[in-house]
């Protein structure tokens, strides 16, 4: 096996801030000390780590710093990390919509990017024309569309709209279009960004399955950013994990999944909401990794800030896709927290019974308030995967994907 | 062999100044084609009056220099009738500052889609300089009926010369300069949008440094604060384009010279030069500064 991709010590530094008159000065002192003094450009040096939640010390910043990895021919690499942690920009310096401030990207073949589908889509023409147009701005010549054009069709399933002009079309229509024009593209290496988090589920199947088509039976380099860990899952042998611009692991990919998923649990990451009456401090989770059928156990450290009458807790388990699978409260559990005082700690555990989701990753948010008030809630703070396994249940035909729960039968 | 000759992209955060890739932009010729065909398409779309818009422009234009400098500034055409006279001068002046206008516009205009896919850029205000042909031959058959109108009434001092013969080089020389200036400009605007709002007014003006409302014969001799404006305006480069076309299409005035078409030329060629070398070092790094 070749090496398709290699990045060698790549890295992207931007300005933040307004362009305005430090701009120019900081531009002519650039140019000056480059071209005229032959020295190095003095900007280089400065420039901060990238972690968006601190007060940036520096006008400049590294959205990527020192990237060093490679990648083999036909293998499909998953790129997971929080916002902002630079897995837009790294893609967008492989497609080359922008160039990096040192180092250097090899590739081997010729590089598709799907960073937006529909990307170029004229809203005045009609899908046949716009085929054309978005497969021609992808690098296809108008022969190959024309070959491909009734495959391209059929796959969007657009077919009764396809003379009518892109405006009319449902925005979930768009997608498909966009997509299948992207999915017949064959590029040596495909370079995709979060395009599955539009369409139904049906589509959604239908993209993953042509993904999968692409990496393993064409042999095709695939580099994947998605925030749907089952579809990272589903579709990456190796992962990725880039944390404020530099890469934090890289390995197998259910290594990586896990990793980040570990990573993630200090509920200080997550954006809260709430007055603030009772916080939660720290949540445990009895295990990231469930087996099918494995109770959930979630601990909870809360504290209150001052007296509160009736505290409420509940859960919202969601998929990966943001659909909800349970919801869980004290309430319907007859368990009380009558009052707390100010200043008053309390641990609380909470244990789910025989998690039955289909394998695959999901979220819980925390509530905590009362019928009148909201004092705090995070979401999707707590991350757990489902995987199958034999006891639960025994399955010969793998999950379907579209089913939620898997429920245990008997047959007579 | 080692392995780095294999790879086929590299992608540097620096190229050498001269890589520009025409093989590449070969490869995309069909994406041009569509291009040119969206634009022209596109472009009238929900009108009610559609291409109509080709010919009212320079009608209404037309009229209103002949009221304006025709009638109360009293400006001479050359013995031309004038509605022949600004209709010349007006189409031609019309096709490059439209291929100016949206050459100049290419990164801010096109952001969205320069930020998510890699094609060569330069494919986008060529196509656009392209499209412009359509409008600029519906003009210049107006231009034709017009001219025929005064044709068959007979007595009309204007006549084609030779030099008409010129007209395709002409038209490639407009279009040559308006995307030289325009990729210059559209390199510098992505990060300083001063040169925008600069720009917007110097195309006006530049209208007024290019005999198009008056003949060249009535600069000769002029002097103005110690420069002679009559060689002041020869060395604006669209001036031997548009005079020599006049001449050639209405008889006007005197040829400009050889020398002068020569130096536009030469002009041209270099901006060109330049503006693609500026355009090119800037699609690299555009998408950071727009």
């Amino acid at each position: 096996m070749s090496t398709a991709i290699e990045f060698n010590h790549v890295s992207k530094q931007y300005r933040l801030g307004l362009v305005s008159t430090r701009t120019l000065s900081h531009d002519l002192n650039r140019w000056w000390t480059v071209n005229i003094r032959g020295k190095e450009d003095p900007y280089l040096k400065i420039g901060s780590v990238n972690d968006r939640s601190k007060k940036a010390d520096s006008e400049y910043v590294w959205a990527l710093k020192d990237i060093d990895f490679k990648v083999e021919q036909g293998d499909v690499v998953g790129i997971i990390g929080r916002n902002g942690a630079g897995k837009s920009t790294l893609l967008k310096l492989l497609s080359k919509v922008t160039g990096p401030t040192t180092g250097t990207i090899n590739a081997r073949g010729r590089i598709g990017s799907l960073l937006e589908v529909g990307t170029g889509f004229h809203p005045e023409m009609t899908g046949r024309e716009n085929i054309f147009l978005n497969g021609a701005i992808l690098g296809m010549t108008k022969a190959e569309i024309s070959k491909k054009l009734d495959g391209i069709i059929d796959f969007s399933g657009c077919e009764r709209y396809i003379d009518t002009p892109v405006k009319r079309y449902s925005s979930g229509m768009t997608v498909r279009l966009g997509f299948a024009v992207a999915a017949f593209l064959e590029p040596e290496i495909l370079v995709v960004d979060e395009v599955l988090a539009v369409g139904d589920a049906e589509f959604q199947e239908k993209a993953i399955g042509k993904m999968k088509d692409v990496s393993s039976g064409e042999g095709r380099t695939v580099l994947f950013v998605s925030h749907n860990m089952a579809s990272i899952q589903q579709l990456c042998r190796h992962g990725i994990l880039l944390k404020n611009g530099m890469v934090e692991k890289v390995g197998e990919v259910g290594e990586v999944v896990d990793y980040y998923l570990g990573g993630m649990r200090s509920v200080a990451d997550f954006n809260r909401t709430g007055d603030g009456g009772v916080r939660v401090m720290d949540t445990r989770v009895s295990s990231g990794v469930l087996t099918l059928g494995d109770d959930l156990v979630v601990e909870m450290d809360l504290e209150a800030f001052r007296d509160v009458d009736m505290v409420d807790i509940s859960f919202d388990i969601e998929d990966e896709l943001g659909k909800q699978m349970a919801h869980v409260s004290n309430h319907d559990d007859q368990y009380k927290i009558a009052h707390m005082n100010a200043g008053e700690k309390r641990t609380v555990c909470c244990r789910m019974k025989n998690i039955n989701f289909a394998p695959g990753c999901y979220t819980a948010a925390i509530w905590i308030g009362n019928p009148y008030s909201t004092y705090d809630k995070i979401m999707g703070c707590i991350r757990f995967r489902v995987e199958q396994n034999g006891v639960f249940i025994k399955r010969v035909t793998p999950y379907c994907s579209y089913s939620k729960v898997v429920l245990q039968s008997e047959w007579n | 062999m080692s392995e780095t000759q294999e790879w086929t992209t590299t992608i540097k955060p620096k190229d050498k100044l001269l890589s520009v890739d025409f093989k590449e932009m070969w490869r995309y010729r069909d994406l041009y084609v569509l291009f040119v065909k969206r634009n022209i398409t596109t472009q009238y779309k929900q009108t009610i009056l559609g291409p109509a818009w080709f010919v009212i422009q320079p009608v209404m234009t037309v009229i209103m220099y002949m009221v304006v400098f025709g009638g109360i500034a009293g400006i001479g055409t050359d013995g031309i009738p004038q509605p022949l006279f600004y209709l010349s001068g007006t189409c031609m002046w019309q096709y490059f500052s439209d291929c100016l206008g949206k050459t100049s516009n290419t990164f801010v205009a096109n952001s969205g889609l320069f930020g998510k896919v890699y094609f060569p850029r330069l494919v986008t205000p060529l196509s656009n300089v392209t499209s412009n042909l359509l409008r600029f031959s519906i003009q210049m058959g107006l231009f034709i009926v017009v001219y025929l109108i005064y044709a068959v009434q007979g007595d009309c001092p204007a006549c084609p010369t030779w030099y008409l013969l010129m007209f395709p080089l002409l038209v490639v020389m407009m279009a040559g300069l308006a995307l030289g200036f325009g990729l210059l400009i559209s390199s510098l605007t992505t990060k300083y949008r001063d040169l925008e709002i600069l720009f917007s007014f110097i195309l006006s003006l530049w209208m007024y440094a290019t005999p198009i409302v008056y003949p060249l014969s009535m600069v000769e001799g002029k002097v103005v604060a110690g420069l002679d404006l009559y060689t002041l305006m020869r060395l604006n480069p669209v001036t031997p384009v548009l005079e020599v076309f006049k001449h050639g299409a209405l008889g006007a005035g005197e040829f400009i010279g050889w020398g002068w078409v020569l130096y536009s030329f030469v002009f041209m060629v270099l901006l060109l030069f330049f503006g693609i070398l500026v355009f090119n070092k800037t699609q690299k790094s555009f998408m950071d500064t727009v």
